[in-house]
């Protein structure tokens, strides 16, 4: 039996740093949620299956997938998405350079890329191209073959920073 | 590769940098607008209904239920839609040749037969896209089932069960002849066949299609947010809706991708624009990936029998192929396009004295295909270089050295065989092969490469090294439109007939403008995809950007900067001879301080002040860039591959490609667009494939089965672009590089494969999954 569309829940988390509540159909997802409920269109859907990794998002600073969780299950939780990357004006480190690598071409998936590297760089552990590889494996993209998003990431790794909380 | 990253220091000399891309900021903060990103008051949602049986009647179609839902507004169904007729063909000429092209185009709803799984059936309009998608639910369609052909060599056999009723499944054939093709087989000391079949896969963009269209009833006036090359779909739009070309307008977004999958008019597209008008109300429409991977063009499937003549010293007399290409249920609009370039491109960069090339398009109960990056050039790629190592072997000659036999040098120019493709002759004219051959194999290290692998093969391991040569035809399509206007505030629009598709257009042209009116590519804004601003345009297919937006550009800054010495003399009171354009200024030569900058001529050509001169207000200029001919880069794909014997998986130990690039404006876009090619051309090689079980039902439906090559599988690439050969033609001197890094690669891994089982000519279809490189090694290890 599919949730009926009228059964209606109320959520209120914390997005990039800023509380929000809404009323949403129970079905809502996380991703809808952010991009229609909250104008926050950064984040992406590449297949809405958990496999591309497009609409990743950090869930109090985990790495989600925002197509397969529900806007309920983040109740009360903190959500990061893109647009909580950056500092103010500046690009962060991570995405500064993602742009001096060329890690995006048409930068549907970069959203996902961001956030799931931001991840990997808050933990501190100590990356090799292997190791960047292997978490990125997660997240699809078309354009770069993957190669400058690497090296992006390792080079953002170098310099310690990259993350904001 | 390892880009330092850094914008050019040095100015006025943008072209050739490493210039840092203009679209990043917004990319990056998440910031960029793409079509679902554009919400309308009032929107509805529509889902389409479609077909689950690959080829059927249908009996009926009941939707009461779904209308009866709250929250429908309206669901269409073929008969409503019925008299717009069928999506209308590309008129490349080929309506000429095959008068009964029409017959074969794509209706918009299916009226009483289905041809694929995935074909739409009834579109549903809803104001939630949940509700939409439970309404589509309760459309109920009664299929009567019709038997199915899905193999394009069975689909020409007597009896096959036809498509089109009447119109056989031939949709289209091509027959390409030069030279003595029977004394050369009659000649030849080696003949050489082989059947090869290259799968079915595609573009898979990351952003699936989608639309947004806003109707203005007071206006009758459609805008649309969301398509690929604006200006062909709005034309098209514009005829099946029965509307004036300027009562539709494209708006401007960003592109998740193209790849050539989602460049034409789709059924989908004009739906939504129909629903619109119909019901005076915006409409959204997005794909969601199951249908992505039924309902957006498929490509590349294909069925090859080549045939060499040899003679006794391994040189090529003569080529023969015939192919089987496998279109789908319908043709896609630019169709039979890539069938035309598939038979012209086997021969591909060799010295092939007589050629006989056939090739059918054929109609199945597929998905319709159509063109996906290196279109027809993959295929013949893998085809050609399967025969040329299957001859090295009968020879006993190394496949390098029947290669160097046979590439086109310097002295072969200009290389006009007589025949031509899309209505283009055959006309190479600049390069030489065999000399990037020559650079590019040591620079691949293939010795070192080779060695390795026969270290590891006598350790027991299954390692072996493949090479594949190409050659690509780019820049097709005549020409490309450009306007620049600079505002007083001293920021520069150029607005291109050309599309971003991602491939960092908007930074390529900026580059160039900004070079030929001395300003920092930082302070141009590149418009696209805005047909208001932009009436006249091609767009970005066929890699023909660079060479022919990028052209336009160049026209257009070239008229901008007559015009800025023109109203410059009068203000300078100086003759135009004596002033020079530097740092963004106008400049009384050998006067330094007596200068005006282009925004200031701007401000001080108003409406007034230059309707006085008898002048158009305003700093700028307008021009088309026209190119009759295609350019041809050439490149070599090296690649070290060991295959596990336990699981049959693939790994890439080695992957080197090269390319004539003519000259590349931006290192880092050129790097970027072959390293990304060559990603696409691995996951053709050896991931992805549009399979179907015999019932037509399409096996991968999600991304669980259609497998995209991820971080881990794709290796580094070691990547040599030359700038040895620059275009004559062209004042960019370039080359268009967006497919080449493509090309070769399954041929290269196809070689690879045979040379690590020890078997040459082993392999002879594409894609080997897993299962398949068990299937090649375990013979072999008994
Ligand atoms: S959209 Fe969520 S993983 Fe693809
Ligand atoms: S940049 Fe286009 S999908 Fe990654």
């Amino acid at each position: 039996m599919r949730a009926q569309a009228t059964d209606s829940v109320t959520v209120a988390m914390t997005v990039n740093g800023v509380s929000c509540s809404r009323t949403v159909s129970a079905r809502t997802t996380l991703a809808d949620f952010l991009r229609e409920e909250l104008e926050l269109t950064g984040t992406k859907l590449g297949c809405e299956h958990g496999v591309c990794g497009a609409c990743t998002v950090l869930i109090d600073g985990a790495s989600a997938r925002s197509c397969l969780t529900l806007a309920a299950q983040a109740d009360g939780r903190e959500v990061t998405t893109v647009e909580g990357l950056s500092e103010g004006r500046e690009l962060n480190r991570l995405q500064a350079s993602f742009r001096d690598h060329y890690g995006l071409q048409c930068g549907f998936c970069t959203a996902g890329f961001l956030v799931t590297a931001t991840e990997l760089l808050a933990s501190g552990e100590a990356v090799d191209e292997a190791r960047v590889r292997e978490v990125l494996g997660g997240n699809l993209c078309r354009c770069t073959g993957y190669e400058t998003i690497v090296a992006a990431v390792l080079d953002a790794a170098d310099a310690g920073q990259g993350v904001r909380r | 590769m390892n880009p330092d990253g850094k914008a050019n220091e040095r100015p006025g000399t943008h072209v050739g940098q490493p210039v840092l891309r203009l679209e990043d900021d917004r990319l990056l903060r998440g910031r960029a607008r793409f079509a679902d990103d554009v919400d309308l008051r009032g929107q509805l949602h529509m889902r389409i209904v479609r077909s689950p049986v690959a080829h059927g009647e249908i009996r009926s179609v009941d939707a009461s239920a779904a209308e009866a839902l709250p929250g429908v507004a309206l669901v269409l169904r073929g008969k409503d839609v019925e008299e717009l007729g069928t999506v209308p063909l590309e008129q490349i000429g080929y309506h000429e040749i095959f008068p009964d092209l029409e017959a074969f185009g794509h209706p918009l709803l299916a009226v009483d037969r289905v041809l694929y799984v995935g074909q739409p059936v009834a579109a549903v309009l809803a104001e939630d896209p949940y509700v939409a998608e439970d309404a589509a639910d309760l459309v109920f369609v009664d299929y009567e089932p019709l038997p199915v052909v899905l193999d394009p060599v069975e689909a020409l056999a007597p009896g096959a069960p036809e498509l089109h009723p009447g119109k056989g499944n031939e949709g289209a054939r091509f027959e390409r002849r030069y030279g003595d093709i029977d004394a050369a087989f009659a000649a030849a000391a080696h003949r050489v066949s082989l059947e090869l079949r290259m799968g079915r896969h595609t573009g898979m963009p990351m952003e699936t299609r989608n639309i947004v269209v806003d109707y203005d009833r007071s206006r009758d006036h459609l805008s649309v947010w969301g398509v690929v090359h604006v200006h062909d779909t709005r034309r098209l739009m514009a005829a099946m809706l029965g509307m004036p070309l300027s009562s539709i307008s494209t708006r401007p977004t960003d592109l998740g991708g193209n790849f050539g999958v989602r460049g034409g008019i789709f059924p989908e597209y004009v739906l939504a624009a129909f629903a619109a008008r119909r019901i005076d109300r915006p409409v959204k429409w997005v794909e969601d990936r199951a249908e992505h991977l039924v309902a957006t063009s498929h490509a590349r499937e294909q069925v090859h029998r080549i045939e060499g003549a040899f003679d006794a010293d391994g040189r090529l007399l003569g080529l023969r192929d015939e192919i089987w290409h496998n279109k789908g249920a319908f043709f896609r609009q630019a169709a039979p396009l890539i069938t035309d370039i598939t038979v012209g491109m086997v021969c591909g960069p060799y010295r092939v004295p007589a050629y006989d090339g056939r090739i059918h398009a054929v109609l199945t109960n597929k998905t319709p295909s159509g063109a996906y990056r290196a279109p027809g050039r993959y295929e013949a790629t893998f085809a050609r270089e399967r025969l040329l190592d299957s001859a090295a072997a009968e020879l006993g000659i190394d496949p390098v050295e029947i290669r160097r036999r046979n590439l086109l040098t310097e002295d072969d120019l200009p290389w006009e065989p007589g025949f031509e493709i899309v209505f283009e002759p055959v006309s190479y004219n600049s390069g030489d092969v065999l000399a990037h051959f020559e650079k590019a194999l040591p620079a691949a290290d293939l010795e070192g490469m080779r060695a390795e692998a026969t270290e590891l093969r006598a350790a027991g391991r299954v390692v072996g090294v493949g090479i594949g040569v190409l050659m690509d035809k780019a820049g097709l399509g005549l020409y490309e439109t450009a306007a620049i206007e600079v505002d007083p505030t001293g920021r520069i629009r150029v607005m291109t007939g050309g599309s971003s598709v991602g491939q960092g257009i908007e930074t390529v042209l900026a580059q160039i403008v900004a070079d030929e009116l001395t300003v920092d590519p930082g302070q141009i804004d590149v418009i696209h995809g805005d047909t208001d601003l932009i009436p006249d345009g091609v767009g970005s297919w066929s890699s023909r950007s660079t060479v022919i937006a990028g052209g336009a550009a160049i026209n257009a800054a070239r008229r901008t900067r007559e015009k800025a010495f023109r109203i410059a003399a009068g203000l300078l009171e100086v003759a135009e001879g004596d002033l020079d354009l530097q740092g963004g200024s106008v400049v009384v030569r050998g006067v330094p301080d007596r200068r005006l900058t282009l925004a200031e001529i701007a401000a001080a050509w108003d409406g007034w002040t230059a309707r006085l001169a008898g002048d158009e207000p305003g700093l700028g200029g307008r021009d088309v860039y026209l190119e009759e001919h295609m350019n041809y880069p050439y490149g070599v794909t090296v690649v070290q591959l060991e295959i596990d014997r336990r699981t049959g998986g693939a790994t890439l130990r080695r992957f080197f490609t090269s390319c004539e690039a003519g000259r590349a404006i931006n290192p880092l876009t050129t790097a970027g667009q072959v390293i990304g090619a060559a990603a696409q051309g691995i996951g053709g090689a050896l991931f992805e494939e549009l399979a179907y079980d015999e019932d037509g039902q399409p096996l991968a439906t999600s991304f669980i089965d259609y497998l995209l090559p991820t971080a881990t599988e794709v290796p580094p690439i070691e990547l040599l672009v030359c700038e040895d050969a620059p275009t004559p033609d062209n004042p960019l001197r370039a080359k268009g590089i967006g497919e080449v890094g493509l090309i070769a690669v399954g041929a290269a891994i196809a070689a690879a494969v045979d040379d690590a089982v020890g078997v040459p000519g082993l392999v002879a279809k594409l894609p080997l999954s897993p299962a398949d490189l068990l299937a090649l090694v375990e013979p072999v290890r008994a």
